[in-house]
């Protein structure tokens, strides 16, 4: 694991920016939950995004997929600009997401979950359905397939007879995985993961950790994750990125960020210290 | 005790049997209450003149009439309602007894004391003017054409005496149970259907069988009506269980085995559908062809509210948009422009028009989401009939006076279909019925259906996932708006004319109560709905085989539409995912109390009710 990370640290040192923000501001009202932000991702790298409660992480996600509007700044993902785009148009840029607080289609079951999820990536429309034609009949096979071979990239959870289950049948930690299938399904570049591990426990929370590694390593997936567990972030990233207050504090690998006086200030300050 | 329901219905969870409550344990004020509600429902039911109307109608000759049978029901269905015992984890479920039957007693007693108490103040006061049935019919009816004290004392023995038959039902094990209540709904049946079973039994040459069955001035024969719930009661002893085996054994069957059964079963359907009215007369073939163009209706709604979830209550919009263009564009007489296309032909232009509108009407809605979209939707379904109304179009449309003389759809020179002879009119909607089945049950299987289910779900998420909600729901709509308009063709063409009151708000109201009544998103629930509620109310404005309810239609379509939203609002024939969506909450606490949480192995965390997951 360690060696793959280091080849891919050095890949990432000098491939181009995936993704780009530039002096982001988002403002609610008066709050700026994001000032001025500036911030890159590069291909096949995996970034963490951490700082107290309210800093501004998850609005960093809802402005890069379109969900909330930037007030001032850009947002630059292959060169192009993103904003003013809709929610599934960043989809089909290749950005995909988890959510803070699991939005699973509750009452699909797991695999219609990941099929509906490939969308933006398929074609087939309604005529193709009626006609009921090679081409649809080949795509809807297609679909099946990839998402069949998606949830098997969680070992044996979310496949045999718990495909066809609905989600809410899931438990908490399978909800959590299911999720991020949902997001590999629309075939992204850029994986955003909004504190995937909480709520789980140690064995679990160790277990997803490996797995974020594997998303880059065997899909190539560029990967920015959301994540308050300290463990689990000197794990997994490359790179490090504390927000307090809407603003970058620091930046840098893991051993530096931690031991930087002002991300400590940061978190006893605000005292909700990492766990 | 409860019935041993499918696993989808929650609260199935077994409970502890205790032996019965001693006979006057009740909670006197639950009584009260229900028996209360019950009284004053006895007494609006009466003065909605509902009795005095329905007398006419014979239900068992001369026992019995639709008139006298409204008011019987209330107390029986109080008497049997206070035995009712929610089944709770961990709480014990009292074995019925006396208890029950006293309960049902006091219960119907009241209720019975509404009618009682109506009966005086008939006598004594007039009311007449607020209450416009306030009259001396209702308190002849009530007495049985004895003096206002007469009625008091018979109605509270009445009462009492359906309550306590309500009750007595509680104590019945399920398999009688299931007998009397075959033996009621067969009876009922024979009664409600008379018209129908007549005309048919006349067509094959039965009469012999249903003059025995029938008086002849209408209802059921006092002895036929015993014999016939003997041998249905017998049947439904005899048969007990194998409906459900059967149904449980097709629910086994996996791949082309269920398939085949399917298409056995559909095959079936549509050689009953395509023969019966070969024997049928022209009325019942009228009702047929009506209950038709509400199936059509309601399909093509089903696949706006049932798939994509979206509340549309101007659904008649597009029912109007169909049938003016048919008219504008096949009808000599038509003011503006009269092309006077062959109805195939026109039936084409219709579709695109509708399509546009469906696309024009849609945009600026499809944006809004909830009650926004429903208030909306409301709005254009009255707009696009106040247009057709207005002068401005009138010179296009014939204002008030609509567009008549609209010839009869001509099907390849092969027959002409016009409501002289409703036969044809209800094999054309069937091949359109059979096509919009076709539709909605591929395109729910499509990529696109799927899209509809996300969106329905969580529209944001589903965004998120890279679907275009607006272009997904747009779809949806304008399908909608297609399937709507041929029932707007062939009612054109059926009716002979066009006129703007055909389009009334009500149109939508009922297609929605249909829909909703049957099961939405299930096909099959969606035309037994309308079948059922179309067939035996009546359309807003086509009777149906009650017709005598035709003044109570909108009263019995609000309540039940209210019953339906308490007790079962997924419908009479859910689809699976329906329910889910309904009961998601009661089926995973359920889940989690047999211990059947999905638990994935690597965890010690401690067990817990899951979490809901919608935000
Ligand atoms: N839609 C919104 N409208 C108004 N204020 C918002 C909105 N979304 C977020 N905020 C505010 O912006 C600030 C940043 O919120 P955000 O959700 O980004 O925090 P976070 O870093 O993800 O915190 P946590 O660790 O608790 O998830 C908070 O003060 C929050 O209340
Ligand atoms: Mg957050």
């Amino acid at each position: 694991m360690t060696e793959t990370h280091a080849a891919a640290a050095i890949a990432a040192e000098t491939g181009p920016p995936l993704l780009e923000t530039k002096a982001l501001s988002i403002d609610f009202g008066g709050l700026h939950a994001l000032n001025q932000l500036t911030f890159e991702v590069r291909e096949g790298e995996i970034v963490s995004v951490i700082g107290p409660n309210g800093a501004g992480k998850t609005t960093l996600f809802n402005a890069i997929t379109a969900t909330v509007e930037a007030s001032a700044g850009d947002i630059v993902f292959e060169g192009r600009s993103l904003l003013g785009l809709d929610p599934n148009q960043v989809t089909s840029r290749g950005i995909a997401r988890t959510f803070q607080n699991v939005r699973l289609f509750a009452n699909m079951s797991v695999l219609e979950n990941v099929m509906v999820s490939q969308h933006c990536r398929t074609k087939q429309h309604a005529f193709g359905a009626l006609l009921y034609t090679k081409a649809f009949r080949r795509e809807e096979a297609e679909i099946r397939q990839r998402a069949e071979k998606i949830l098997s990239f969680f070992g044996t959870r979310l496949v045999g007879y718990r495909m066809d289950q609905p989600a809410f049948t899931l438990s908490y930690a399978n909800r959590r995985r299911l999720e991020i299938a949902r997001a590999m399904a629309t075939q992204p570049k850029l994986i955003l993961l909004d504190e995937p591990v909480a709520g789980m426990n140690p064995v679990e929370s160790a277990e997803l950790t490996g797995l974020v590694g594997r998303l880059r390593d065997e899909w190539g997936f560029a990967i920015v994750v959301i994540e308050h567990d300290m463990g689990v972030v000197k794990e997994v990233s490359d790179r490090v990125v504390v927000l307090d207050h809407g603003e970058k504090i620091a930046e840098g690998d893991y051993a530096a960020v931690a031991s930087d006086p002002e991300v400590i200030e940061a978190y006893l300050g605000k005292g909700t210290g990492e766990k | 005790m409860t019935d041993t329901a499918s696993p989808l219905v929650p609260g199935e969870a077994k409970a502890l049997l205790a032996p019965p409550r001693p006979a006057l344990s009740h909670d006197w004020r639950r009584i009260v209450r229900i028996g209360s509600i019950a009284a004053l429902g006895q007494a609006f039911i009466a003065l909605s003149n509902m009795p005095v109307r329905l007398d006419e109608r014979l239900i068992v000759k001369p026992v019995l009439s639709l008139g006298y049978l409204v008011l019987l029901f209330l107390p029986l269905a109080v008497g049997y309602r206070q035995g009712h015992q929610t089944v709770r984890e961990g709480v014990p479920v009292f074995r019925p007894g006396l208890n029950e039957v006293v309960g049902g007693f006091s219960c119907g007693l009241i209720a019975g004391g509404g009618l009682a108490v109506l009966a005086v103040l008939l006598a004594n006061f007039d009311l007449r003017e607020p209450l416009v049935n306030w009259s001396p019919i209702l308190l002849d009816l009530l007495a049985f054409g004895n003096q206002a004290w007469f009625a008091a004392v018979i109605w509270l023995a009445i009462g009492a005496g359906m309550g306590t038959v309500g009750g007595v039902l509680r104590l019945l094990g399920p398999t009688s149970r299931r007998a009397v209540v075959t033996m009621a709904i067969a009876v009922a049946g024979a009664a409600v259907l008379e018209s129908l079973v007549v005309d048919l039994a006349e067509g094959m040459g039965l009469e012999a069988l249903t003059d025995r069955l029938y008086d002849r001035r209408g209802g059921v024969n006092w002895n036929s009506a015993l014999g016939l719930a003997g041998v249905c009661g017998i049947l439904a002893v005899a048969g007990r269980g194998r409906l459900r085996q059967a149904r449980s054994r097709h629910a086994e069957l996996q791949g082309a085995k269920r398939t085949q059964a399917n298409a056995g079963l559909m095959a079936l359907a549509a050689a009953t559908l395509i023969v019966l009215p070969l024997f049928a007369g022209k009325l019942t073939n009228e009702l047929l062809a009506n209950v038709g163009l509400f199936v059509l209706l309601a399909l093509g709604l089903n696949v706006v509210v049932g798939l994509a979830g979206i509340l549309d209550l101007g659904y008649v919009a597009f029912f109007a948009v169909g049938s003016y263009s048919t008219a504008v564009l096949t009808a000599a007489t038509s003011p503006r422009i009269a092309p006077e296309m062959p109805w195939l032909v026109a039936l084409i232009v219709v579709v695109i028009i509708t399509g546009l509108a469906g696309l024009f009407i849609g945009a600026p809605v499809i944006r809004m989401r909830g009650d926004y979209l429903a208030i909306v939707t409301l709005g254009f379904g009255e707009i696009i009939r106040l247009l057709f109304l207005s002068d401005w179009l009138s010179g296009w449309f014939g204002g008030s006076q609509g567009i008549t003389m609209i010839p009869a759809a001509d099907i390849f020179g092969l027959t002409e279909v016009s409501g002289t002879d409703p036969r044809r009119v209800f094999y054309l909607v069937l091949v359109f019925c059979a096509l919009a089945i076709y539709v909605s049950w591929r395109l729910e299987r499509s990529r696109m259906g799927r899209a509809w289910m996300a969106v329905r779900e969580d529209e944001t998420v589903a965004e998120a996932m890279g679907i275009n909600t607006v272009n997904v729901k747009l779809l949806a709509f304008v399908v909608g708006a297609v399937l709507g308009s041929f029932s707007g063709a062939i009612f054109a063409a059926k009716v002979g004319s066009v006129f703007p009151a055909s389009f009334l708000i009500l149109v939508s109201i009922v297609i929605l109560v249909v829909v909703i009544f049957g099961g939405m998103g299930n096909i099959v629930g969606v035309i037994a709905g309308a079948a059922v509620l179309i067939g035996v109310l009546g359309g807003p404005k086509q009777p149906g085989l009650l017709i005598e309810f035709s003044e109570f239609k909108l009263l019995i379509y609000g309540a039940l539409l209210i019953w339906m939203m308490l007790a079962r609002p997924e419908g009479l024939m859910p689809s699976v995912r329906r329910t889910r969506e309904l009961h998601q909450q009661e089926m995973a606490q359920d889940a989690w109390l047999r211990g059947e949480v999905d638990d994935d192995g690597g965890g010690n965390r401690p067990a817990g009710p899951p979490v809901a997951t919608q935000s």
